[in-house]
């Protein structure tokens, strides 16, 4: 409770502390530069002044955050990622060398590349059709709101969620695990899923497409409602089927919302990392890059060279988006 | 399409909605009623069957010979097996772990050293001998009761007093709350500034900040955990502190800040602010009295998702904050209960469910900001 108290009263001086520094500079600045009543030459100049320095005044407290907390540790890392395991000594690239002849890595970089394939395309897929099938139902928002709700959970609660799905019991005794019950229901023998090499990575990637989906119908849905109805008329009175009008008139009219929400779970998948820890922190085969590097930050005391030698590897995967999402704002803003 | 054969394909449609509906919410619902129901039935039975009774195999143990008495002349042990247990109905019972349901409810088995026992279906039972007992170690019986549907909050009791669950939920809002508010005020400034003041630089930094929203939050772990060591060390106070993991989660908070409210700010109509400013009103003014009102259903999407990240957020808590046992929040409790208590269902179900609560309760208030917000997030870029 007492840290609460602290907590709160923190929070009430950071947000004075912020009004008072918006509030104060803008007076001073005002103070320093007086426009107002000023006639003529003077009064001008210090107008156009105050209107080169407000922007900087109003953009520097998030500019001095996002430089301390983004940029600079971007910079860092790569620094990092060239040194030993305490960042004193300068090691050239051995990390990345022992990175490329280390099975861990290699492990991960594999598991990774099947979750980039796996999670994005089910995600998407699994929001597209609950979108396109929820709009013609009447209680299609309840639908959706269900289907949305897992987006709401943490990725360490829906491992539990999940991890009870998957327990195992040991043949003839009674499964609690509602997939072994399952199985053993039509016969089958029950299993401890998430030990399964290789196969355990899909049970893990269910759970980022359970949390995922959502997000993508939201997005599609929208999309989906925005395609004018006149090209659908057009589509069903030339006798066009209900298959036909979405893959070939309506998909086709939201491709570039489907390429956003592919990109963002694309991103989210590079950086998973609490669903492994939590599931199996990366044994029986089932690592991944944003684990691994957790992983060597801490182990034996912490490596720093190896984490961040596996951050930049993450990074650079992200690059091509980012590249990306940049073009599209700017061609965004040439259009306003 | 004629009724004929529409019919049938919104039948088909309803049914698959529902399927999938099912699919997204059982294993939800499923996690709730484990962790309502008593640990002994959730241990041994699936959820899906926790209304129906289900049989247990229970062993009990009958008190020692000191407490026999003499009846008839005969010397008699009594008790309940089903005494502290919540099972309702015996239906049979044994006296050997080899046979623990050799004899039913009601019947007599003679035991090897010439002693009788019956059980009854109520669970109560005599051991009647003819010669007086000896040892103080009572005869174990086996037997197997029908056990009746129970639900308790039981569970929820105890992982909230004895496995510190309760003190998490108190750091999880300690961590939260403010990490929602700080960024919102800063990013908003921020936000103005590059939607309507026009200044050099202006379209770079726009870039800056849609590159910076992709940036994998490795990339900033050990370069931080470092600057806190450097930092904490030099002014000699703790590296690891609330106030560095609020600044924490504002720095990664505030590309999508700046993000989603510069690119509310920009839509809103330029004739209000050209008004205002004849009218003398500075941007100062403009901001606070006209800019921040109007933007509030931005302001509420972000504060939304902020508080769901920083709630739901394991990776920066662990690092910024630590894993003693006073500074765990609820992610960190949960995946280090996961460790511990690996198999005690009763205490992740419950444990996990106070994790999301809270959550889902913003979730399901305050939906249709959080659509808008992923709305005005995502769809833009296309």
């Amino acid at each position: 409770m007492q840290q609460l108290v602290f907590a709160v009263a923190t929070m009430v001086a950071g947000v004075l502390g912020c009004a008072a520094y918006f509030w104060g500079t803008s007076f001073l600045l005002d103070l320093i530069f007086p426009s107002k009543g000023r006639s003529g030459i003077e009064g001008s100049r210090n107008l156009r002044i105050t209107n080169a320095i407000r922007p900087w005044l109003f953009l520097a407290p998030a500019l001095f955050a996002l430089t301390i907390y983004l940029i600079y540790p971007v910079i860092m890392s790569v620094w990092f990622s060239v040194h030993d395991r305490g960042g004193q000594n300068f090691v050239g690239a051995s990390n990345y060398v022992w990175m490329l002849n280390d099975g861990e890595f290699r492990q991960s970089i594999f598991n990774n590349f099947l979750w980039l394939l796996v999670v994005p395309a089910l995600a998407t897929f699994f929001g597209l059709v609950i979108a396109a099938l929820t709009d013609r139902i009447w209680w299609g928002n309840i639908a959706k709101t269900l289907i949305f709700m897992p987006m709401a959970i943490s990725f360490v609660g829906a491992a539990v969620i999940w991890k009870f799905i998957y327990d195992y019991r040991a043949e003839g005794t009674e499964q609690i695990g509602l997939l072994n019950a399952i199985v053993v229901a039509f016969g089958g023998d029950p299993q401890a899923w998430i030990t399964l090499p290789f196969w355990n990575n899909f049970f893990l990637m269910a759970i980022l497409v359970w949390i995922q989906t959502g997000f993508a119908m939201v997005i599609l849905s929208a999309a989906l409602r925005g395609i004018p109805e006149e090209t659908v008329e057009a589509a069903v009175i030339d006798g066009a089927n209900g298959w036909q009008i979405f893959f070939k008139i309506m998909v086709p009219q939201i491709w570039g919302t489907i390429a956003v929400v592919w990109t963002t779970i694309t991103i989210l998948v590079l950086k998973v990392f609490d669903i492994v820890l939590a599931m199996t922190n990366g044994q029986w085969q089932s690592q991944v890059l944003a684990n691994l590097m957790f992983d060597w930050m801490f182990r034996g005391g912490g490596d720093f060279g190896r984490g961040a030698a596996i951050a930049v590897v993450i990074m650079v995967l992200v690059i091509p988006i980012m590249v990306w999402n940049i073009r599209n704002a700017a061609k965004e803003m040439k259009g306003h | 399409m004629n009724p004929a054969t529409r019919s049938p394909l919104t039948w088909a449609v309803h049914l698959s909605v529902l399927l999938l509906v099912a699919l997204w919410t059982l294993p939800t619902a499923g996690l709730l009623i484990s962790s309502l129901r008593d640990k002994d039935q959730l241990a041994v039975s699936g959820w899906w069957t926790a209304l129906s009774t289900s049989t247990q195999n229970i062993v009990a143990r009958a008190p020692g010979a000191d407490t026999q008495v003499e009846r008839d002349g005969k010397f008699v042990i009594s008790g309940d097996v089903l005494e502290g247990t919540a099972a309702g109905e015996v239906s049979a019972f044994g006296f050997s772990s080899q046979k623990p349901t050799a004899f039913k409810a009601g019947e007599t088995a003679e035991l090897n050293d010439g002693e009788k026992l019956t059980v009854q279906a109520d669970g109560s039972f005599e051991i009647v001998s003819d010669t007086k007992m000896e040892g103080s170690r009572g005869q174990r019986i086996f037997f197997t009761a029908a056990v009746p549907p129970r639900f308790t909050f039981d569970n929820y009791v105890e992982v909230l007093s004895a496995e510190g669950i309760g003190a998490s939920f108190i750091n999880s809002l300690t961590v939260a709350i403010p990490s929602t508010i700080i960024p919102i005020l800063i990013a908003a400034f921020a936000a103005y500034a590059l939607a309507w003041m026009p200044f050099p630089g202006r379209a770079i930094l726009i870039a800056v900040v849609v590159g910076l929203l992709v940036v994998p939050l490795q990339m900033s772990l050990i370069p931080l955990l470092k600057l806190y060591n450097g930092v904490g060390a030099f002014f000699g106070v703790p590296a690891k502190t609330y106030v560095g993991i609020w600044l924490a989660h504002t720095g990664f908070g505030l590309p999508l800040a700046i993000y989603l409210l510069r690119n509310y700010m920009a839509g809103l109509p330029r004739e209000i602010m050209e008004s205002a400013r004849v009218d003398g009103a500075s941007d100062f003014d403009i901001f606070v009295k006209i800019i921040l009102p109007l933007s509030f259903p931005a302001l509420a999407s972000f504060a939304i998702f902020q508080f769901l990240w920083t709630w739901n957020d394991l990776l920066v808590a662990i690092v910024f904050l630590g894993a003693g046992q006073d500074e765990l929040v609820l992610t960190g409790r949960l995946v280090n209960l996961l460790g511990s208590r690996g198999g005690n269902w009763e205490i992740l179900t419950a444990s996990a469910f106070i994790t999301i609560i809270v959550p889902l309760i913003v979730f399901f208030s305050l939906q249709r900001y959080l659509v808008r917000g992923l709305l005005a997030g995502s769809v833009k870029g296309g």
